[in-house]
């Protein structure tokens, strides 16, 4: 029942002009007595980057496997490109680099990529897939066994096969995982590659930095649940001002405590500016202590980064006295 | 379909590139080699009896024929159960099954392809290896079996059935555990057998039941029993006698076409059991 019922609102969505790339809805799974994955639900839209972020065992591979019908899921709903994820044809246009990459090694990388490509069931020439190769800095192994490649090698053919078919989701898990620096600013520049051509991605990996500068929307897990999502706006609206002064009195304090909240003392403050803050505030509270008669020796604007708030989440989410 | 080709021709291809082929091939021709020696050396062997007669020569034929034809079907076999042993749990535990898995394929079809693609494998090498071994003992000896392509057909089909059991293994157990069992599993019914057939001569049904109970429970010795039947010289049996009957390499009667049957039906239902395994399996 369960089953058609999917199938009839995936063909109600197929019709809609903007199903999302992927949506997942109450998604529940238990590996024994342990629960990996406790009722997540989120979605990604046509041509939208989002990062998965959350510490180890927070469920985040777990949940990439179950929209990808590698992992059943005890209860919850998939949908991927407008259909349900149980039907197979719902990954003709997906491209999934697995946390754990490991390709034929008997074969050559040329021979790994026409592989995918046929059972992606599009054509591919053998230029095609040299170009593919080169794309992940591959170039001039085609010919050459997998077996003889390093990690980082195999992390990059797992990249050239993810692209296999001209997806229009790419699933990411851990992409830099075994990359050097230069690996992972190609990763960078892949996945802003895909978005800028409309392709949907969704990236899980360790590298907040990387995340940051990548993603549009931001799912972080925790514990088998989303403990946040939103936009990079959303979750980092929080702006502080780091200021230096002297010959604070009671009136320049109340200022202070009217630009936003204060924390620190003596000489140093930091006064955290409200989300709806146009600019101008900074300057005026300048102004005002300055005619307060407060010695103003450094105004240092500073933005909350996304790993300061996934630890802020991350902590709030686990009890002072629980350890992990 | 054209997954399950492609699914089958990297299987294929598998065995070509990590030198199972090559081994096969080295450990077959070492095997014609010394049994094209040993059958040369029969004729006008001169024995405490006196010389043997041609006729003679061609009943040990005969049977040492479904000796050698033993030793290929062992090597099938142990090929077989060791290639589909590491397929599938050796591919999810690797984590090479993932990008296959992700892809727009059932994964029926993938076994589809895999089976396929190792049926292949064994049942090339049975009918190559069992063609080039009565050319051997045709040049050595003049003889020929009397249903060669029935018999060979019967050791393709006892190679199914072990590379079938082996795949099923392989989807719940780990890689060397599958292997080991498959194996185990084909050489205890083939004592089973025998301990049946000295059931038989002794006049036991209780003995003789441990054969008929394990040739239905996995079909690989009394498909070998229906290949042995096709292989040896048909006078054989009557110049054995009653005494011929607990001999191993002597098979008493051809297969019995409801046996075959069942042969076929536990192909089939350890194939879906299979398929049930590996689509509930998480990877």
């Amino acid at each position: 029942m369960a089953a058609e019922d999917t199938r009839s609102a995936a063909e109600l969505v197929a019709d809609l002009p903007d199903s999302p790339a992927v949506w997942c809805s109450g998604l529940r799974k238990r590996y024994r007595r342990r629960t990996a994955v406790d009722g997540v639900s989120f979605a990604v839209g046509r041509g939208e980057v989002v990062g998965l972020l959350g510490p180890n065992g927070a469920g985040k591979t777990s949940v990439i496997k179950m929209l990808l019908g590698l992992v059943r899921a005890d209860a919850g709903e998939v949908m991927v490109l407008g259909r349900p994820g149980s039907d197979p044809a719902s990954r003709q246009r997906v491209g999934y680099l697995p946390e754990l990459f490991r390709y034929q090694p008997w074969l050559t990388a040329a021979e790994v990529l026409a592989l995918h490509a046929r059972l992606a069931g599009v054509p591919m020439t053998g230029a095609e897939g040299r170009e593919r190769l080169a794309t992940v800095g591959l170039d001039g192994r085609a010919a050459d066994r997998v077996g003889g490649f390093s990690k980082g090698m195999q992390q990059r053919l797992g990249l050239a096969v993810a692209l296999v078919g001209r997806p229009e989701l790419v699933v990411l898990d851990e992409p830099t995982s075994a990359l050097d620096p230069i690996g992972r600013v190609d990763v960078r520049d892949l996945v802003l590659s895909l978005k800028a051509r409309g392709v949907a991605v969704l990236l899980n990996s360790h590298l907040i930095g990387e995340v940051e500068r990548v993603c549009d929307r931001v799912v972080i897990l925790d514990q088998g649940r989303v403990a946040a999502a939103g936009t990079l706006a959303e979750l980092l609206g929080r702006r502080e001002v780091k200021l230096h002064l002297t010959g604070v009195d009671a009136r320049a304090e109340a200022r202070l405590r009217a630009a936003g909240e204060v924390s620190g003392g003596g000489d140093r403050f930091t006064v955290v500016l409200p989300a709806e803050d146009d600019g101008r505030s900074v300057p005026a509270l300048v102004a005002d202590l300055v005619a307060l008669g407060v010695g103003v020796h450094a105004v240092e604007p500073a933005r909350i980064s996304l790993e300061e708030r996934l630890l802020g989440i991350l902590r709030a989410g686990h009890g002072p006295g629980e350890q992990r | 379909m054209s997954a399950v080709l492609t699914i089958a021709r990297l299987t294929v291809r598998e065995a070509a590139r990590r030198r199972v082929l090559w081994a096969l091939a080295v450990l077959t021709v070492a095997l014609l080699v010394l049994s094209g020696w040993g059958f040369s050396r029969l004729t006008g062997l001169d024995t405490e009896f006196g010389d043997l007669t041609s006729g003679q020569a061609r009943l040990i034929a005969s049977q040492l024929l479904n000796l050698v034809m033993f030793g290929l079907s062992l090597i099938a076999a142990l090929g077989t159960a060791f290639l589909a042993g590491p397929t599938v749990s050796g591919e999810i535990e690797s984590g090479m099954a993932l990008s296959v898995m992700a892809r727009p394929i059932r994964r029926t079809t993938l076994l589809l392809g895999k089976w396929l693609g190792l049926v292949a494998v064994g049942c090339g090498y049975v009918v190559v290896a069992g063609l080039a071994q009565f050319l051997v003992v045709r040049w050595a000896v003049g003889y020929w079996p009397p249903d060669p392509a029935g018999g060979l057909a019967l050791l393709a089909a006892q190679t199914i059935v072990l590379l079938t059991l082996g795949l099923l293994l392989s989807s719940v157990i780990s890689p060397m555990a599958s292997g080991v069992v498959a194996v185990g599993l084909f050489g205890a019914t083939w004592v089973a057998g025998i301990v049946g057939n000295v059931g038989q001569v002794l006049g036991n049904e209780g003995v003789e039941r441990v054969g008929t109970v394990s040739r239905v429970l996995l079909p690989t010795d009394g498909l070998w029993r229906g290949a042995m039947h096709a292989f040896q010289d048909p006078s054989a049996l009557a110049t054995m006698g009653s005494e011929g009957a607990g001999f191993p390499f002597l098979s008493e009667a051809p297969l019995a076409v409801p046996y075959l049957l069942w042969a076929l039906a536990w192909i089939a239902l350890v194939w879906a059991l299979t398929a049930v395994t590996l689509d509930r399996r998480d990877v």
